[in-house]
């Protein structure tokens, strides 16, 4: 027979599919779901932020399937993500409200509240550990106790501490204008498609759950050259905030009615933007606004860079394309960007087999069949 | 913890949701309706329109054949039957009149489709005007002011610069003399088989959440001009080397030992068929 079988792809596939499987047992290892929820933070938070379902378990048994790919792991928590039912949304959450475990202004040096600066990568050498090679548990415990003690030293406060929000500050001191709360209901991007233009509450639903390299990347640009946005990050907040729902039966809705279902854990960013606006005597004038980044866990160059881009996205009178919401909005989701690329390995024998017969006609310089 | 899923994969919600898509799609035909797209277990761009639309339309008696690229063993066929087999258990087969539900990639079998049944079509870019202008916003007005002279242009661009249209897979086509629609990439050789189909033409594409159709007995027209008549691919004389048929789309392969070039049937379940049907004559000749 030729050299397409006609029959046999079947058991090439099932084939395919047990190799995979034998790559990932062949090395006789098997990490555990908590192994990868107390070691692997960092990709357990990117994980849950690009397929935007907040469970750090789930996520930890997606990385273990996907072998720690990471475009996978996501893949796999956003289609499981698509069979579950939806039966509430939950009340607004107020920032305020976050038990704050790190949070820096770039904007102040004397924030109200002060500086918190938290567990962060930021003020490390990036030098490789090699003692973590032979990393030992006895001395792990060791290190934990200690440093317990260290804790004890530290005065509690009596009762719990909100951090008030930077802006705030700057509000009572009329350099920022105040807005009406927007209590607009958002739409919820997942049930309907994006339909341009867009609203804001769609464009941030796009930009929290983007793939953290690609918002990065197109925030940069904006910063660097390509894009009119050079902000000063006036706070990058992170932290757990409690998630409420109203209770589903009574008419009336009260504060009090309301169920409390858990918490989770966020970065979240004010960037503050210098813009010219023109006043009532129609001269220019130097106001700040504010670019919004949110995103589940602890991931601040994705925040940060997503402040930028809402930015952006809010001033749409600009030629480079990190003011184009289609641009930027349809071409930053990992699931949609990941499986087009991919679909590439497809076969396109047909396709292909049409392009050659153009070019060949068009070499010949003659018409073909008519039909 | 094994997940157990619902028949079809999706809550009867979900399908009622892109059923009326689908019925918006049938009553204003070539129009792209927005629908909220799900992620589904296969890949963006791998056919997940095409499988919402089976998903949500299919029935635990219809019979599904699933093609990919004109085969049916080809791996995205493989792995979308393998899927719906699985939520549903419904019958699957290879041939083309047995199916009801026909789910392809890029072709249109060569076995003529009857009102009996419904061809779902998978598809990667279902603005046929994406190559002349990038915006959606653009686009989408650009339709509704039936505005097409882009199109038209880059043909009138092609013939300028190659003496002819230049199109290859996916030639834009009026669908009821009204919209201009992508019949996704199907060769032009299965162009001709949209226009007044006996089977309802259902269109999917996942990753741009866009449903269309084409109902039954529709005029499609492939786009051309008058002195520039649309052209189909050219196999001029050649055949199948396994089953000897002509008039099909043909693959061009290379013989291993030989080192010749060969053709043979797209359609590999219209290629099988006609292998058994020589086979069958022989058998009885030989007993005759």
């Amino acid at each position: 027979m030729g050299y397409v079988p006609v029959k046999g792809g079947t058991q090439a596939i099932e084939a395919s599919i047990k190799r995979l499987k034998y790559e990932r047992l062949k090395g006789q290892e098997i990490i555990e779901i908590k192994t990868i929820m107390s070691t692997m933070r960092g990709m357990i938070d990117q994980v849950m932020s690009e397929s935007s379902l907040y469970s750090p378990y789930l996520a930890a048994l997606s990385i273990k399937q996907a072998e720690g790919s990471m475009e996978e792991a996501v893949f796999l928590m956003r289609a499981h993500r698509s069979t579950l039912p939806r039966p509430y949304y939950s009340k607004t959450v107020e920032p305020e409200t976050m038990l704050v475990e790190r949070r820096v202004s770039a904007s102040f040096k004397d924030i109200p509240g002060g500086q918190v600066l938290g567990a962060t990568y930021d003020y490390t050498h990036r030098l490789l550990d090699l003692n973590l090679i032979e990393e030992k548990l006895e001395e792990n415990q060791q290190w934990l106790q200690n440093y317990q003690e260290e804790l004890r030293d530290i005065e509690d406060f009596e009762e719990v501490k909100y951090f008030p929000k930077v802006v705030d500050y700057l509000r009572e001191e009329g350099l920022f204008e105040e807005y009406e709360v927007n209590n607009t209901p958002p739409i919820d991007i997942t049930k309907q498609s994006l339909q341009f233009p867009t609203t804001r509450s769609e464009r941030l639903q796009v930009l929290t759950r983007g793939q953290t390299g690609t918002v990065t990347s197109l925030g940069y640009a904006s910063l660097r050259g390509y894009g009119q946005v050079h902000p000063t990050v006036g706070e990058v907040r992170v932290g757990t905030v409690p998630i409420y729902v109203e209770h589903p039966n009574k008419m009336e809705h009260s504060a009090e009615d309301e169920f409390y279902i858990g918490e989770i854990k966020v970065t979240e960013v004010e960037s503050f933007v210098p813009i010219n606006v023109k006043n009532e005597n129609n001269e220019y004038e130097l106001e700040f606004e504010i670019g919004y980044g949110i995103c589940y866990g602890q991931n601040e160059t994705k925040a940060i860079a997503m402040s930028i881009l809402d930015q952006c996205l809010e001033h749409t009178d600009s030629d480079f394309p990190t003011h184009d919401e289609e641009f930027v909005l349809l071409h930053i989701d990992s699931v949609e960007s990941t499986g087009f690329i991919s679909h590439l390995k497809l076969p396109h024998y047909v396709t292909f087999q049409s392009k050659l017969d153009s070019i060949r006609q068009v070499k010949k310089g003659v018409q073909g069949n008519e039909s | 913890m094994k997940a157990n899923t619902h028949f079809a994969f999706f809550d009867e919600g979900s399908k009622k949701e892109i059923r009326r898509a689908i019925m918006k799609a049938v009553a204003i035909p070539g129009y792209q309706v927005p629908f909220a797209s799900r992620e589904m277990p296969i890949a963006r761009g791998w056919g997940t329109g095409g499988l919402q639309i089976t998903l949500s339309i299919i029935g635990k008696n219809d019979v599904l054949k699933v093609i990919d690229q004109g085969a049916d063993e080809s791996v995205n066929a493989v792995s979308i039957k393998k899927m719906v087999h699985e939520t549903t258990g419904v019958e699957l087969t290879d041939r083309t009149e047995e199916a009801d539900i026909i789910q392809s990639r890029h072709r249109i079998p060569e076995v003529a489709l009857t009102k009996d049944q419904i061809i779902v079509l998978q598809v990667p870019t279902p603005e046929p005007l994406r190559g002349v202008e990038a915006s959606e916003y653009v686009t989408k007005r650009m339709h509704s002011e039936d505005d097409y002279s882009g199109v038209w242009l880059m043909l009138f661009e092609q013939i300028m610069k190659y003496g002819k249209t230049a199109t290859t897979a996916d030639h834009p086509v009026y669908v009821n003399h009204r919209y201009v629609m992508a019949p996704s990439p199907i060769p032009r050789f299965d162009n001709s088989k949209m226009h007044q189909s006996d089977a309802l033409i259902l269109l999917g594409a996942g990753r741009e959440k866009k449903i269309y159709a084409v109902p039954p007995y529709t005029d499609v027209k492939s786009l051309a001009f008058e002195d520039y008549p649309f052209t189909v691919e050219a196999f001029e004389d050649k055949q199948c080397h396994l089953c000897g048929s002509a008039d099909v789309f043909l693959d061009e392969l290379i013989d291993h030992h030989t080192g010749e070039t060969i053709h043979q049937c797209n359609d590999t379940s219209y290629c099988m068929e006609q292998l058994n049907k020589v086979e069958k004559a022989e058998v009885e000749s030989s007993y005759a």
